[in-house]
């Protein structure tokens, strides 16, 4: 089964968190990027992401892959959304589960500014003073985590 | 001559005004098939700031423009 999967439509967290459960994890650790009402000082009415969903799976997978072997967790997962999304709604889940809590958060930061970098979605705001626009930013930085 | 379908994401899409187009191309290498796409379609992103896939898989600006190829131009990323 697929670590990394891109989802069109809301997705439930309940069995993403079920399938880390591991005998052996003593701890697992999970982030939630949802859409904020503001981007650099703009106020933003709503979103929409957009991805070139075979190569982000692809990569995604790669992502979490590396992951495992990077941090020795004993899983990970990750949904990304695509499509038009609310003020509120949940554009990323990452989740990992480790032996210990110091490599089930190192490697859920990793892996979520690892997808920001790499894997190929796009962010297209709307802002309240009726523009809108594609973000291509020149470097992603964890500062731009939502 | 190579016949390839190209693919756009994002502000590229918008500017070329089609998620695709299949073409015919001289081009030597991916970095002179998107020179030719940015002066057709008057892209603003220079080639520095993307990153080029061939039939879903990232591939090197020098790679040789292969028949019949999917090739998709990526611009800056913005997920998370």
């Amino acid at each position: 089964m697929s670590r990394f999967r891109i989802a069109d439509q809301p997705f439930d967290i309940a069995p993403l968190r079920a399938r880390l459960l591991h005998e052996r994890a003593g701890a697992f650790a999970a982030f939630e990027g949802w859409v904020r009402d503001h981007n650099e000082g703009r106020p933003v009415h709503g979103l929409r992401y957009e991805a070139y969903v075979e190569l982000a799976e692809a990569e995604g997978e790669r992502i979490l892959g590396e992951a495992l072997e990077k941090f020795g967790i004993l899983d990970a997962c990750a949904v990304h959304r695509v499509g038009d999304l609310a003020i509120g709604d949940l554009a990323v889940w990452v989740g990992a589960s480790a032996a210990h809590r110091d490599a089930a958060f190192d490697a859920c930061r990793w892996i979520i500014d690892e997808v920001k970098a790499r894997v190929p979605i796009w962010k297209h705001e709307r802002y309240a003073d009726g523009h809108a626009g594609w973000l291509h930013p020149r470097q992603t930085t964890p500062s731009d985590a939502g | 001559m190579a016949k390839v379908t190209l693919l756009y994401f994002a502000s590229l899409r918008d500017a070329a005004g089609a998620s695709s187009e299949t073409l015919e191309t001289a081009a030597p290498d991916l970095s002179a098939l998107y020179g030719e796409a940015r002066s057709r379609h008057g892209f603003a992103l220079p080639v520095e700031r993307l990153r080029v896939a061939v039939d879903g898989a990232f591939a090197r600006w020098e790679d040789a423009v292969r028949d019949g190829a999917e090739i998709a131009f990526i611009p800056p990323v913005s997920g998370g």
